[in-house]
């Protein structure tokens, strides 16, 4: 590329020659913008090889410039399709809307901020009415059973309950050995390492064994409920079962929900017996407390309202779960993005819902002093 | 009137011969020759199936043909080594079906995408090229800014139209531009590429199954059938072949509609010349 401009007469002399594409444009650019808007331009195009649209907006953004300040750009010895590219570029060139930026004001803010609060209520709102919804369509299945998927039901029992079976019981049994390997490094201090017992029984059979398997089942059962309700919503497969006079709520929602509500205690419960298997193991090794001394303490020293405190939250986290990843499933549009986005927030808030409520009910339990 | 591809002085742009595509033992083409012209508007028709996309992805080199040679703008693309491949992707443009736009990027970012590859352009010059292409496919100023996701789909079209002319290309693919479009979205999209190939200088390899794209915007026609192109030629030549399927495509009662159509709008526009 090669630009000639000659400032000194009046018309300002612009000749152009070789090629004029994206790769030269920013050269381009930098000298056109040391023309002075203060006279005339008259650019010479008959030398120019090649020019692209990049080119053209150059030499029509001049133009733009030019005529604004009074002034004007001249073109000569341009081809027809130069002049043909010229016209579309001008035609082309977007109109940038002036529309004022909102600066960031206090206003706005506050503004932001209860938009937020609004939007959670308004969520909260839509769990508890899914939740009526889940309530609803349950009593009916009670009253009109010929309507109640059996065979789902046990199908979503198998998923969510059986084949979650190994990972918790691995993991408990993980947690088990830390525990009591953490418990009994400190207790010894003391020479209290048989208090070990306590320890794992009270923290596993309490809170760990079902807060860990819940949060294991949020991972994996929230987002399959998600992406599976999610992707035929995506579809319309819920417009056409609407449509054919199914029930979405009752086909999908209760025998997923009630899988969860049913098989969530029982994973409960194999995470209970193996935490405490591991714990035992652990305190068997590293100790010296033997199988059937552990048995001993564990039953004298434990009341069984511990394990009852435990297992009546299983439920309760089991809702919770079901309700949001049959409610994130409802949220997808007909977008892929939005699947994903909605799986990842059904786990999310899966995982972060069933804290709260533990938080929730350690506060209840310790005020009826259970 | 079938493939006779020395009868012409034009300039070749695309030249196939022998190609061979099969997925398996699934034979999609076999022996296939085309020209396609510098500067024409090239519409392939062909039934479900029949390889034209695959004919598309073999041309810019997403599928590897089992046998046959591929000459883009005279280089040999199976030959060439790595660097002049670069070059040669850089003077072609590809829209996909829908568009294929990268969701995470906006639209502007989207089309800024391959100018990226262009040393030394200034990162405001070349957004600022990006807008005008946004605009040149016929999207408002405001469009740049949304999202893939926030478009509809005659919108992501032209956005993925953008993309593909962002650097000035000298040929463009086109899979199924108009493809579930409605009609207006659809009719506005052809004059939109007829305009922009003329004023552009662009030469279109375009996949279709609109007859009225084909009659609003395609120079040449070419016919994909039993493995191979069929026959080529110009809307009037289609209509004189009687090869059952051909015969069946151009005669049929959309056929008709869409000859009516284009009759009309000859006819009215030389009433109001
Ligand atoms: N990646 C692939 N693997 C196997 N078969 C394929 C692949 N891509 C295309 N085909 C087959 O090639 C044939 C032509 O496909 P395509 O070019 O997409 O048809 P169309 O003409 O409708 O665009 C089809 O029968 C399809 O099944
Ligand atoms: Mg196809």
């Amino acid at each position: 590329m090669d630009i000639d401009i000659t400032t000194s007469g009046s018309p300002v002399r612009l000749v152009l020659r070789g090629a004029l594409t994206i790769a030269q444009v920013s050269g381009l650019t930098r000298r056109l913008d040391t023309i002075d808007a203060t006279a005339p331009v008259v650019a010479d195009l008959s030398g120019l090889e090649r020019m692209d649209t990049a080119g053209a907006w150059a030499l029509v953004t001049l133009r733009t410039r030019l005529e604004q300040a009074g002034q004007s750009l001249e073109i000569s010895g341009a081809s027809d399709q130069l002049v043909s590219l010229l016209k579309t570029v001008t035609d082309a060139l977007p109109q940038p809307e002036t529309e004022a930026r909102h600066p960031t004001t206090l206003r706005t803010r506050i503004e932001a901020v209860g938009k937020a609060v609004v939007q959670t209520a308004q969520f909260l709102l839509a769990l508890i009415s899914f939740f009526g919804l889940f309530l609803a369509r349950l009593a009916r299945a009670v009253r009109h059973p010929s309507e109640f998927r059996l065979t789902a039901l046990v199908h979503h029992c198998e998923d969510v309950g059986l084949r979650a079976v190994p990972i918790v019981a691995l993991m408990s049994f993980l947690i088990g050995i830390v525990l009591a390997f953490q418990g009994s490094s400190q207790l010894r201090q003391f020479g209290a390492e048989v208090y070990v017992v306590n320890l794992l029984a009270i923290s596993i059979l309490r809170e760990l064994g079902i807060l860990l398997t819940s949060i294991i089942v949020a991972g994996r059962t929230a987002s399959a409920f998600t992406a599976a309700i999610g992707s035929m919503k995506m579809r319309e497969e819920i417009d056409a079962m609407r449509t054919l006079g199914l029930d979405p709520a009752m086909v999908l929602f209760v025998p997923r929900i009630l899988a969860l509500i049913l098989m969530l205690p029982i994973l409960g419960l194999v995470s209970d017996v193996m935490g405490l298997l591991g714990g035992g193991l652990m305190a068997w090794v590293d100790l010296g407390i033997s199988p059937a001394m552990f048995v001993t303490r564990l039953v004298e020293g434990t009341d069984i309202s511990h394990v009852a405190v435990g297992m009546i939250k299983a439920p309760f986290f089991a809702v919770i779960i079901g309700i949001v990843g049959c409610h994130a499933g409802m949220q997808v549009q007909s977008n892929a993005e939005s699947l994903g986005r909605m799986t990842s927030s059904a786990v999310v808030t899966a995982i972060f819902a069933v804290i709260v409520a533990d938080a929730v009910f350690s506060v209840f339990f310790a005020q009826i002093g259970m | 009137m079938n493939q006779t591809p020395e009868n012409s002085g034009r300039e070749v742009a695309i030249r196939l011969r022998g190609i061979r595509n099969q997925f398996g033992s699934h034979v999609v083409h076999d022996d296939l020759d085309l020209d396609v012209y510098r500067g024409e508007i090239l519409g392939v028709v062909g039934g479900s199936g029949t390889g034209k996309s695959v004919l598309l992805r073999t041309i810019c080199g997403l599928q590897t043909p089992s046998a046959g040679t591929i000459e883009v703008l005279g280089t040999d693309v199976r030959t060439a080594d790595e660097d002049t491949r670069v070059d040669l992707e850089h003077r072609w443009g590809v829209m996909f079906q829908d568009g294929a736009l990268f969701s995470s990027l906006n639209v502007r970012e989207n089309v800024e995408v391959p100018m990226r590859a262009v040393a030394g352009l200034d990162p405001h010059l070349r957004s600022a090229l990006a807008d005008l292409k946004v605009s040149m496919v016929g999207l408002p100023y405001l469009a740049g800014d949304k999202f893939p996701s926030e478009l509809s789909g005659g919108m992501r079209k032209r956005a993925g139209l953008a993309r593909a002319l962002a650097l000035d290309p000298e040929l463009l693919f086109l899979d199924e531009p108009t493809a579930g479009l409605d009609p207006i979205g659809a009719a506005d999209f052809d004059t939109l590429i007829r305009s922009l190939s003329l004023s552009l200088g662009l030469t279109v390899f375009l996949v279709t199954h609109d007859l009225d794209t084909l009659h609003a915007t395609c120079d040449r026609i070419a016919v994909l059938a039993e493995k191979k192109v069929l026959v080529t030629g110009t809307m009037n030549d289609m209509l004189q072949v009687d090869h059952p399927w051909v015969h069946e495509y151009f005669h049929g009662p959309r056929a008709r509609a869409a000859t009516a159509s284009a009759d009309e709008l000859a006819q009215t526009g030389q009433k109001e010349r």
